[in-house]
This record gives structure tokens, C-alpha cells and sequence, in this order.
């Protein structure tokens, strides 16, 4: 197939079922994308990305509906569905529509601490991660009106300005423009610069939790367990699962290895294998059984040997200690 | 010598060491400064027509310059607010009136050191007036004061002279016109014959006149002599005119202006003439000021015997040797103009051994050897600092290729030689040099004096880093065309051929074109090479961009560059290329084209965003330390810059764009620093050679490094084998690498511990890596890189990291107790210190104006706490983090003042200075940047009589657009880009947002 000219996604059903010569078999596929999440192929949109991921190949995993569980389809479901990826599961009468199940998505944003917090105020976790998807807002320096014990004082402060279209922030529904900035990854943003609080945003891009005001107070969550004060700190959480204050769990979260983030890539050069002669780079196990010819022009260039090009008049021939890299 | 500077600062300067500073509290140009003889104060008069006295006065055995009293000229009712502007300053020699001159015409009279005026004794122009022939009258006002000199033998007479080209001499003690002098032609400026028997005027047309002064009661119609020096055709005003009798011969007369208007009425030029010797100095910068040193005393009918002629010109300060035939140059001890050629990078070497300090020294006093055997003329005060500790060396890289380097041991930056890389390449520029030399017979008799010269020859020429191995000599200096030379000190001049080895850091990556600019083609054959730092090897980057990383391992004979393709190792020893790796992210396309294209739009948007910035910025939080001098001058300077910014219009208010770093950022591949370090790469039992090489995009590659050992060097070849590769996940640039031993101490330098200079690192424990990217410090465990701890600046504070550097802090009480500390540069202009390896924030002080960001970008740290960077384009400030070593003018003017004062320091509210404070702002050496001034030597001798003013028109060296020199990062450029994307952005979501009501709605 060619990449720039893939159709549809019924066109990719029916070829696939052409080539397997599986016409009239009900099939679920799907693929393991750059992060190793098993992803479904089910309609245009993901087919597409799908194809735009692959690396060059694009290797499709087709499993027939009778014996697929649609939780098969998740976040990190590689990892977690290791061992029986393909385990029989019992049957389910088949859907009538194709909506995707709640695991075949993944988490973008989620709102916590409700617990804690004011009822005014509201903390956004925005999950970047896995997502290919802009963050897409803006902000803006503005002026806050605080009730102060000397009465209304106005103190300067951060806003959203602007949410991009299409973007993560518009689309998780929980950010909106005017809503004020509180804190960052539980720091209070008082007193910081416009460009302090961008910095602060984009080092915590990866996992970004912000405590804002909204501009529209209607839509907050109103607490059930009983009615407090509108302001102020919560007293309501029970001590058995006593929430951690935002700076001290800020500072524990930041203590522990942070779960979903900061795993430094790094990437071991196998000295047993490093002086195969002809310093051709091997593609990696996930190219596929390329064949050698073509992998200096292969997506893995930038990890290419450097001892066939380092072609310096000075130096003879015997040079074939160019690195190769095994991922 | 006082020098006033544009945004309000006296600097004081005597012998070497000896400085005093003081900054007024109002931001207003220092137009006139006046010594009063003898009494170690000092009458400034500033733009707003404000009269400031200043003491010198003791505190703990050291001098200080203190504002005591300020004093404005009431208005007169009715008139004209201009018409009391004060255009002439003069004290008077008793020291107990200063006369002022008006732009009415009137002079007023006011009393020292109170500072109150003395009413019934203002002359006005009519008093004047009245003793004029109705002729010379006609109605006609007498204008401005121009100038008042004092009888050189009777202090009662005054020689006052208008602008119309009046001059009167007058008798203070019975208010009567003793002398006329009726000039036709328009005044600016008068000086006395020292005997009293003549004076010289000098003219608006270019000419001077010598009028000779006789009995009482009479007018003058006729100059004795009268000539215009550059003549017969227009020539420009003549600003100041001195006359000075000398012993050997005739008078010296010494102006400055008077060129031709034609076709010499853009140089600044002052000419010394003495007899039939005319010489004309030619400044490359505009003449603020000049005056000559004497001996204090002239006896009655003595000569004044002029010993040197002290120039201030708008970029640097010079001195003349007058005694000397040829009437060569002074070297100056201090104010040597740091940015002849534009600054582009800058390097600190602590501890020189005094070896190599030696031979520096030597090959610099080969290369420009002493023409004048005179000392250095402004010789007051006394020294107190004790003598610097340790040799500390600054070398300052330059637009125009040059490396110089500077004695930054003590207060002062004394230049101690000058290494020029131009002569390697061809350039377009050479034959000039003959042309100018073809022009030299010429009339006027033109010498060029002084060495700022900020043309460049070409750009590709300027210096972008700069390694120096202290032991053994060697230098590489690596420039804007990819050009890497690499360097060794000899003391014996050499002709040979440098070697040229070229290196492809694309290797062989496809789809990419190189747009910018050509490499610079070497000369052929052998060169010839005067004694000091000679290239051995050129090293060509192909695509020849600029270098951004430079790092020199001496004992393994290695050099390591890198660019914004890729980076490089080369064995200088056997010349070869070791190494070389693409650091290119595939669809990076910005990186090739290079800087043509964008470079024009970019700088034009650079220097908006700055000012938007700056204005936007303004609500900044104070600087904690404001008390010092030095600090209040950057706010002052602050305070003008934006004064000087043209009015802009904010359309929409400023927003920002929140988005993560993304893998194919543009310009991802620019290598940031390069590290060699003996560690554990590939297993905990074996350590070797290895060097690290970070990049903007937060990757980090270690290659493990096969050196031979010292006698193999011939046979065997370097080998380099890619160790690791770290991609750090938040992919901000790593700024610097470090590699700590087991107990948890930076490696040492090359040669640091076979030359007992250190002690050998701890090869038993395990290793640990410093890394620091721009928005967080993490260190690994070595071989197996793990997270071991990390501080997340960015998220926690909001700023960047500019500027790492690991220092070792002494203790104040002993020189045993060492701290290794992580020293820290923010954006933001704080400096926060960082304990090793556990990265615990010590402590953090604001130390440069974060708007300052060509300061920021400037910033040195020393192995020792110090740091130096760009306060202006011309001056370096230093500040210590260090408890120990501080570095600051201590000295002592000794000053036989004739009145009491004490009762003068009733305003003085400056608190002591405590001598050790962290983070304490110490002025540095500085030059250049002075306005409007007058200058004088220490009390100590007799103070020339000046005429007042400037001497061109106001000063503007403010003005000049920010000077964006110094390796500014790409994350700064990128900001700016972004920033100014945004703008038009923000413009075309303009209409969009007007449409929505942008209240805060609270309910």
C-alpha cells in the first residue's frame, strides 16, 4: 500500500479481508503505537494515525470479534495485557453500533482534589501524555479582585486567554478563557511573572494539573457530603484517606519517582555488538526484517554509524568501530 | 580625574585601584564636573540644571564619594524658565564661590560649601552692557554665557565672554568692566595665558584669536592674531581651546573641532599645536572632553610644562605623552575600551600559573611595545587593596576575530595581549590598510589615536568560544564560519603553514541544503607569526555555522566542537578526525538554512521584542541589594533606557502560548556543551576517557574514548565508541554536564593533579553526572545512568537556567573549608546556588536586570564564586557569591580640606558597607558609555581650569539600539520568534476578542 493514497477505513477492512481471505469474518483491528498502547483501527480517523505512525511498517493486529474482548483496547494495555494478549473471553452479542468502549479511550484530563478545595476553585489535570494533541491555550496577564479583610483589593494575576481549537485544553470541556490561574503543579503562581508561570506551565507540559478560578462559577462541583462554606479550606476529608495538602503532595509526588513521567531515555550502546564490520547500522528489531540496503535512509538515521563516514583523508581504512545501536 | 556618565553616575579615578563611584539621585545626564582644588569635593551639574556637591570623605580608612548638598538657580519672575539654565560652572580658586553663567546672560555668584546664592552680587548683561560702544550695541542682546575664566594671578578678576563673541574682563571687588574685548565672531570658549598677559578665544567659524590684555579701562577692536587653522574653506567650530606655556619651546595650543567642514567634518579630532608641530589626533569616537596634567604649582613666571593630554572620547579614554617627541600614547592602566570590537563571547581562567602568566605578559608587551616611557599622569590616592591572591585571567573574544586577554586579577581589567585569527583567512578588507597608509602625507596631519574600532571586517571572523589550557599553553578559539583553530603559545616568532583538516557534521544526511554563509578560506602557505598564541591546526565545520560548544582536553590531545549540526572530535596531535555525529532531528529544517534568510527579519524582531519587553517588564520586583552603588546604576541605566524607547502602542495585551517541547523543534540539533571526563562509562570497574555532548533538545551522548597512552600518541590512533545516548524527556537544552567523583567533587582540570594542583579524584567510589538542562539539575549514577536526585528549577520557580558553573566557596574564617556548589544563572537575572550532589537550594540573590539580557548572556562564572558580566556593551561588572574572595577599590584620598565639614554629613544616610556580603556588587573597571563630563586629576595637584560643557553636541551612546553581542541562546532567540508569532497572532485574534466581553465575572 501506499501510504499517500490509503483510502478509507471500510477500503482497508475489505482489503485485509481480501487478503486474508476472510470475507464474511466480523474482525477487530488494531496496532501498537510509538508508546506501546494496543490502539484500535475502527474508523477513519484512527486508521489514518495509525498509518502516519508506522515505522515504515505498519504491523496490524486483526482479531476476530467472537474472540476479541473489546477491553482489549486501552491505555497502557500492552504492559498490562502482556502475557494474554489474545486470551479467549467470552462472548458478547455484538453491538449494534460501533461505539467505542470507555477503554478504547484514554484519560485527558480529570478534575481533583474536589475534596480540598474551595468550591470556587477547581484543579484540572490535563494528561498530555500519549497524546498527540496541542495543549492549545493561552494566557494572559490581567487583574484579580480579591475580598480582602480591608475589602476589595485588586491584585494582579494570571488568565486563560485563548484556547485553541482542537486543542487539549478546549476539549476536555474544564478550562475555559478568563478562568484565573491559582497554582501550577500545586505552586502558587502569586507574584510570578506572565513568563515565570509560561515556563513553569510548559516544564510540567507532561502532566499538568492547574488550579484556576473559572470565570463561570455555575457549573461547580457542589460537594454532597454536606454543605460548607464557600470558601476556605475543606475540613470534610475523613482521616482515614486524608487528601495530602496541594504543596505536600506537590513535594511528595516531586520526592517519589513521578509515576507517569520522567523516565530518561536511555539508550545503551551494546559493546558486544559494536564492531560488526561495514559499521551498517542495524534497524532495531521493531524495523522488521528490512533489507540492509536500505536502512541508512531508514527513520533510524539520526543513531547511524559513524565510522564509514568519517571519511577524513588522514585515517585508513581499519575504522570499524562505528557504533551500532540496539534499542 | 571624574568622569560623569549619561545616566547620572560620578566615577572617580586616580592611580590604579584607586575608584570611587556615586550615582545622583535624580537619572539626568552629568553635563560639567569641577574639582574644588584641594578640598576633595566636587561640583557636578546635571541636565535637570541641578548643582550637586560631593565629598570624599574616610569611613574605616577607605574614601568615599558622598552627594552632600544639591542646590537649583531660582527662575526669575517673569522670564523665560530657560533663561536661568546654567551653561558655565567656576569655581573659584580661594574655593569659597563658584560663579555660574547663565543662558540669560547673567552670572550668579554662590557661596561653598552651603550652596546658597549670593544675591547682590549677580552681574547682569545689562551692567555689562552699559560699558559697550553703542556701535558694537545695536540692540542686540549679548546671549549666553559662553565661558569665565579666572585671572591666573589676580583671583578678584573674572574673563567672562558671550556668545555673540564678547569677552569683559571684570573686577569682582569694585563691579567694573576692566577690559573690552569687542569679538565679532561667535564664542565658544576662552582660556587665559598663563601669565595674564593674553588671552585666546576660539570660534564658531573654526578659528581661534589671541587678544592681549594691558591696563585698565580699555577696548579692544582687534585680536593680536587671529587664524583659522584648517582653513580657507568652512570649517566647524573650535568647542574648547587651551593654551599652555611650556619650558623647551613655544606654547602649546590644543583645541578640539575646527575641521573642515567639507570634506573632514565628520572626524573628531583634536589638534595639539606647538610652534611649527601641528599634529592632529584622530578619535574614532566623538570628543567629550580633554585636559592637560601639570605640576600643581606654576611659580611666578614659570612655565606650566604640560606633562600629558588627557582626551575623553565617547568609547575610551586616552592620554597623550607630551614630553616625549612624536607626542605618543600612555597605556592606560584602566578604562582600556573593553569592545574595540564588539564582545561576542567571554571565558574566565582562574589560578594562572605564573609561568604562563609570564609569558603572556612578555608576548603582549612584544607585541605593542611601550613608545612612552612616561607614568601613567593621573597618579592620586593610595591603593589599600591588598594584592590579588591569585592570577586571574579574562579573555574576551571580538567580532573582528581578535581574542584579548585581561589581567582580571584586581579591581581594574588591565589588557595584557591581543590575539588576531584574521590574518589566517583571506578577507575582502586587506588592501585598505595601504590605502590608508598611501593618505598618511596628507594635509591635516592626522594620527589615529586610540583603538575602538567597531567596523568588522567580516563577520565569519568573530569569536564565538574560547578554551584555554592554563598548563600547557594550548588555546582553541572557535568562530561564527564553523572555523576551529587551535592554538599554542610560542615565545619565538614562526613562519609556517596551518594545517587544514575539514570535518562534515551532516554526515551524509540527506535532503538538507546549506544556506548561509561560506566558510572562510584559508590562506595558502606559510604564514608568518610574531610571538604569542600561533595556530598549528584549522579544523573546518562543514556547513560551516557558527560553533556553539568548545572543549579542550590538553593530556589527551583533543578537541571537541560542536555546532548546530552536529559535533566533532579531533586529535590534534596527529591531526585526524576522530569523531564526528549528526545531532539533526530529521525534520529540522530551520538548522540548514542557515542564518541569511532569517538572520535580517529576526534581528529587526529581536530588537522590538527587547523593548516590548522591557516595557512590559517594568513592574519587575526590586533588587534586593539597590543600596549599592553599582546596582542603582543598572537601574538608572534602566530607568534611560526606557526613557530613550521610542513610544510603542500595545495593541492586545501580552499572551503566551503553553505547549510542550516537541521532539522536531527547530534548531533541536544545536550542540550546547561538550565534556571530557577519566569516568565509568561501560562498566563500575574500569574507568577511561570519555566525552559527553548535550543538546537543545534535552539529548545527551557519552562516547567512551580510546587515548593511547603519552608515547603512543604517534603510533596509535584516538578511537571514539558511542557509550549512551540519554534523551532527557522534558528535551529542554542541557546547558552543562559534569561528571562528580565518589566523594562527590567536580573532576579536576587536565594536568590539575599530575602538576599537584589538586587533588586526584576519588576513583573508588562510584561516579555520579551533573546534568543541567535549562529547566531542571539531575544527577545520574555512572555507568548505570539512573536518577539518582534532581531539582526541577522551571517548575518550581518559573525561570530558566542560563549560566551553570560548579565553584568552590571558601570559607570566610578558613581557606581549608571548601564547598563545592552548583552556581546558577537564571533568566531572570538571579544567581541561586545549588549543593552538590544532593542539589539542595543554598541560596538565591537577584543579581543582573533581567531585562538586561545581553548581561545575562555575557555572564562568566570563576572557579572561585566571582563572576563577571556585561553591564553595557563596554563594561564589565563583577559580583561574588564568595564569602572570601572579594574583589573591590579600596582606597584612600587624602584631602586637607580648609573648612570644618561636619557639618556637611548630616545627610549622609549610606549605610556601611559590610565588607563580605554574598552576592555584593563590586564595581568593576568600565569605560566607554561616559557622557558629558569634565575631568580633573586628584586634589593632590593643581586642577586645570576647564571650560565647561560638552564639548559636542548631547551626548546619544545611549541610544544606540541594544547591543546584542555574546552568545544569546537559541531558547532566547526562539522566545522571541515565538513572542513576536504571537503578536501577529494576538493582532489577528484582535477583532475576535473585542467581539467577546473579556470581564471577570464573579459570582
Amino acid at each position: 500500500m501506499k501510504r499517500s493514497s490509503a483510502g478509507s477505513f471500510q477500503d482497508f477492512y475489505q482489503l485485509l479481508q481480501t487478503v486474508h481471505q476472510i470475507p464474511r469474518v466480523d474482525v477487530l483491528l488494531g496496532y501498537t503505537d510509538i508508546h506501546g498502547d494496543l490502539l484500535p483501527i475502527n474508523n477513519d480517523d484512527n486508521y489514518h494515525k495509525a498509518l502516519s505512525s508506522a515505522n515504515p511498517l505498519l504491523r496490524v493486529i486483526i482479531q476476530k470479534k467472537a474472540e476479541s474482548d473489546a477491553s482489549v483496547f486501552a491505555s497502557n494495555s500492552l504492559q498490562r495485557k502482556k502475557k494474554g494478549l489474545l486470551r479467549p473471553a467470552h462472548y458478547r452479542a455484538k453491538p449494534h453500533l460501533l461505539i467505542g468502549m470507555p477503554q478504547d479511550f484514554r484519560q485527558i484530563s480529570s478534575i481533583i482534589d474536589v475534596d480540598i478545595l474551595p468550591e470556587t476553585h477547581r484543579r484540572v489535570r490535563l494528561h498530555k501524555h500519549g497524546s498527540d494533541k496541542p495543549l492549545g491555550f493561552y494566557i494572559r496577564d490581567g487583574v484579580s479582585v480579591r475580598v480582602a479583610p480591608q475589602g476589595v483589593e485588586k491584585v494582579p494575576g494570571i488568565f486563560i486567554s485563548r484556547l485553541v481549537k482542537g486543542g487539549l485544553a478546549e476539549s476536555t470541556g474544564l478550562l475555559a478563557v478568563s478562568d484565573e490561574i491559582l497554582e501550577v503543579n500545586g505552586i502558587d503562581v502569586a507574584g510570578k511573572s506572565l513568563d515565570q508561570v509560561t515556563d513553569m506551565m510548559v516544564a510540567n507540559s507532561h502532566n499538568l494539573i492547574i488550579t484556576v478560578k473559572p470565570a463561570n462559577q455555575r457549573n461547580n462541583v457542589i460537594r454532597s457530603s454536606k454543605a460548607s462554606g464557600s470558601s476556605g479550606v475543606s475540613t470534610d476529608s475523613t482521616p482515614s484517606q486524608q487528601t495530602p495538602s496541594p504543596a505536600s503532595q506537590y513535594l511528595s509526588n516531586y520526592s517519589t519517582a513521578e509515576s507517569d513521567e520522567e523516565g530518561d531515555l536511555v539508550i545503551e550502546s551494546d559493546s558486544a555488538s559494536h564492531y560488526v564490520p561495514g559499521g551498517c547500522p542495524n534497524g532495531g528489531p521493531a524495523d522488521g526484517p528490512l533489507p540492509p540496503s536500505l536502512s541508512p535512509h531508514s527513520s533510524r538515521g539520526s543513531l547511524q554509524s559513524l565510522g564509514s563516514h568519517d571519511g577524513s583523508p588522514g585515517r585508513g581504512s581499519g575504522r570499524e568501530d562505528g557504533t551500532l545501536l540496539t534499542l | 580625574m571624574a568622569i560623569g556618565t549619561k545616566a547620572g553616575a560620578v566615577k572617580l579615578y586616580g592611580a590604579p585601584g584607586v575608584e570611587l563611584t556615586g550615582l545622583h539621585k535624580e537619572t539626568a545626564t552629568v553635563t560639567q564636573l569641577h574639582f574644588l582644588p584641594g578640598q576633595g569635593w566636587l561640583l557636578s551639574l546635571l541636565d535637570d540644571n541641578t548643582l550637586h556637591l560631593w565629598e570624599v570623605c574616610q569611613k574605616e580608612g577607605c574614601s568615599h564619594l558622598e552627594e552632600t548638598r544639591s542646590f537649583g538657580l531660582p527662575g526669575r519672575p517673569g522670564c523665560s524658565p530657560g533663561i536661568t539654565r546654567v551653561t558655565v560652572v567656576l569655581p573659584m580658586a580661594a574655593g569659597a564661590t563658584v560663579c555660574l553663567g547663565t543662558e540669560g546672560g547673567a552670572v550668579y555668584f554662590v557661596t561653598l560649601p552651603t550652596l546658597t546664592l549670593l544675591e547682590d552680587k549677580t552681574l547682569f548683561p545689562d551692567e555689562i552692557l552699559q560699558s559697550v560702544p553703542d556701535e558694537y550695541r545695536c540692540g542686540k542682546a549679548l546671549g549666553p554665557v559662553e565661558s569665565i575664566q579666572e585671572h591666573p594671578r589676580s583671583g578678584s578678576q573674572l574673563l567672562i565672554g558671550y556668545s555673540r563673541g564678547l569677552v569683559v574682563l571684570w573686577e569682582q571687588s569694585t563691579r567694573a568692566v576692566q577690559h573690552l574685548f569687542l569679538g565679532n565672531q561667535q564664542l565658544e570658549s576662552l582660556a587665559w595665558e598663563q601669565s595674564g598677559k593674553s588671552i585666546v578665544s576660539s570660534h564658531s567659524d573654526g578659528g581661534y584669536m589671541v587678544w592681549a590684555v594691558s591696563g585698565t579701562g580699555q577696548r579692544t577692536q582687534q585680536p593680536a592674531m587671529s587664524t583659522i587653522p584648517y582653513g580657507p574653506f568652512p570649517c566647524k567650530a573650535i568647542s574648547k581651546i587651551l593654551w599652555r606655556t611650556c619650558e623647551s619651546g613655544n606654547p602649546f595650543i590644543i583645541f578640539s573641532g575646527g575641521m573642515p567642514r567639507a570634506s573632514y567634518g565628520d572626524r573628531h579630532c583634536v589638534s595639539v599645536l606647538q610652534g611649527q608641530t601641528l599634529a592632529t589626533l584622530d578619535f574614532t569616537s566623538r570628543v567629550i572632553d580633554f585636559f592637560t596634567v601639570q605640576s600643581a604649582e606654576v611659580p611666578e613666571g614659570g612655565f606650566e610644562n604640560p606633562r600629558a593630554l588627557v582626551v575623553l572620547v565617547e568609547e575610551e579614554l586616552v592620554a597623550i605623552d607630551l614630553q616625549t617627541p612624536g607626542w605618543p600614547t600612555i597605556p592606560a592602566p584602566y578604562l582600556a575600551p573593553l569592545h574595540s570590537s564588539a564582545i561576542t563571547c567571554s571565558c574566565h581562567v582562574s589560578n594562572v600559573p605564573l609561568k604562563l602568566w609570564e609569558r603572556i605578559v612578555s608576548v603582549g608587551e612584544q607585541q605593542s611595545p611601550r613608545q612612552s616611557s612616561a607614568a601613567w599622569p593621573i597618579d592620586g590616592g593610595k591603593n589599600l587593596a591588598q594584592e590579588p591572591t591569585q592570577r586571574g585571567l579574562l579573555l574576551t573574544g571580538h567580532e573582528d576575530g581578535t581574542v584579548r586577554f585581561w589581567d582580571a586579577s584586581g579591581v581594574s581589567l588591565k589588557p595584557l595581549y591581543k590575539l588576531g585569527t584574521a590574518n589566517i583567512f583571506q578577507t575582502d578588507c586587506e588592501h585598505n590598510d595601504s590605502l590608508n597608509q598611501a593618505g598618511e602625507e596628507e594635509w591635516p596631519p592626522f594620527r589615529k589615536v586610540g583603538c575602538f574600532d567597531p567596523y568588522s571586517d567580516d563577520p565569519r571572523l568573530g569569536v564565538q568560544k574560547i578554551a584555554l589550557c592554563k598548563y600547557t599553553a594550548k588555546m582553541v578559539v572557535a568562530g561564527t564560519a564553523g572555523q576551529v583553530l587551535v592554538m599554542e603559545l610560542s615565545d619565538e616568532k614562526s613562519e609556517h603553514a596551518v594545517s587544514v583538516a575539514t570535518v562534515d557534521l551532516l554526515q551524509d544526511r540527506e535532503g538538507f541544503t546549506w544556506k548561509g554563509h561560506d566558510r572562510l578560506a584559508p590562506r595558502n602557505g606559510p604564514l608568518h607569526f610574531p610571538p604569542g598564541f600561533q595556530p598549528s591546526v584549522l579544523v573546518q565545520c562543514v556547513p560551516p555555522a557558527a560553533v556553539t560548544a568548545v572543549t579542550l582536553h590538553s593530556e589527551w590531545n583533543l578537541v571537541a566542537f560542536g555546532t548546530s549540526h552536529g559535533f566533532g572530535l579531533f586529535d590534534y596531535y596527529r591531526r585526524n578526525p576522530v569523531l564526528a555525529r549528526c545531532t539533526l532531528h530529521p525534520n529540522d529544517s530551520l538548522a540548514m538554512e542557515g542564518p541569511l534568510s532569517r538572520v535580517k527579519s529576526l534581528k529587526k524582531s529581536l530588537r522590538q521584542s527587547f523593548r516590548r519587553i522591557r516595557k512590559s517588564r517594568v513592574s519587575g520586583k526590586k533588587r534586593l541589594n539597590a543600596s549599592s552603588p553599582s546596582s542603582k546604576v543598572q537601574e538608572a541605566n534602566a530607568q534611560l533606557a526606557e526613557q530613550a524607547g521610542p513610544p510603542e502602542v500595545e495593541m492586545t495585551p501580552v499572551q503566551r502560548r503553553i505547549e510542550p517541547r516537541s521532539a522536531d523543534d527547530s534548531l533541536s540539533g544545536v550542540v550546547r556543551c561538550l565534556y571530557f571526563a577519566d569516568t565509568f562509562l561501560r562498566d563500575a570497574a574500569h574507568h577511561g576517557p570519555t566525552m559527553w555532548a548535550g543538546t537543545n533538545s534535552g539529548s545527551v551522548f557519552a562516547y567512551a574514548l580510546e587515548v593511547p597512552s603519552q608515547e603512543k600518541f604517534s603510533e596509535r590512533a584516538v578511537e571514539a565508541v558511542l557509550g549512551k545516548e540519554i534523551q532527557l524527556m522534558h528535551r529542554a537544552p542541557v546547558v552543562a554536564i559534569a561528571v562528580l567523583d565518589g566523594r562527590g567533587n567536580p573532576l579536576p582540570e587536565p594536568y590539575e593533579v599530575s602538576r599537584d594542583l589538586a587533588k586526584a579524584p576519588d576513583m573508588q567510589g562510584s561516579h555520579s553526572m551533573l546534568i543541567s538542562s535549562e529547566e531542571q539539575f539531575k544527577v545520574f549514577t555512572l555507568p548505570k545512568v539512573s536518577a539518582k536526585t534532581k531539582f526541577k528549577l522551571t517548575a518550581h520557580e518559573g525561570c530558566r537556567v542560563r549560566k551553570v558553573a560548579l565553584v568552590s566557596l571558601a570559607s570566610a574564617g578558613s581557606e581549608e573549608r571548601l564547598e563545592n556548589c552548583l552556581a546558577c544563572l537564571t533568566n531572570l537575572g538571579d544567581i541561586h546556588i545549588f549543593t552538590v550532589p544532593s542539589l539542595r537550594p543554598q541560596v538565591h540573590y537577584s543579581c543582573i536586570r533581567k531585562e538586561d539580557i545581553s548581561g545575562i548572556a555575557s555572564c562568566v562564572f570563576t572557579k572561585h564564586g566571582q563572576g563577571f558580566y556585561l553591564i553595557s556593551p563596554s563594561e564589565f561588572e563583577r559580583f561574588s557569591l564568595s564569602a572570601r574572595n572579594v574583589t573591590e577599590p579600596l582606597c584612600r584620598l587624602e584631602v586637607a580640606r580648609l573648612q570644618d565639614t561636619s557639618c556637611l554629613s548630616n545627610s549622609s544616610t549610606v549605610t556601611p558597607k559590610l565588607p563580605q556580603a554574598n552576592g555584593t556588587h563590586v564595581p568593576r573597571s568600565s569605560e566607554g558609555q561616559h557622557s558629558p563630563s569634565d575631568s580633573d586629576r586628584s586634589p593632590v595637584e593643581h586642577p586645570a581650569a576647564f571650560s565647561p560643557g560638552p564639548i559636542d553636541s548631547p551626548n546619544s551612546s545611549m541610544e544606540n539600539p541594544l547591543d546584542i553581542t555574546g552568545d544569546i541562546t537559541v531558547e532566547e532567540v526562539k522566545d522571541f520568534l515565538a513572542s513576536s508569532e504571537e503578536a501577529e497572532q494576538n493582532l489577528r485574534n484582535a477583532s475576535e476578542d473585542e467581539a467577546r466581553p473579556t470581564g471577570i465575572l464573579i459570582k
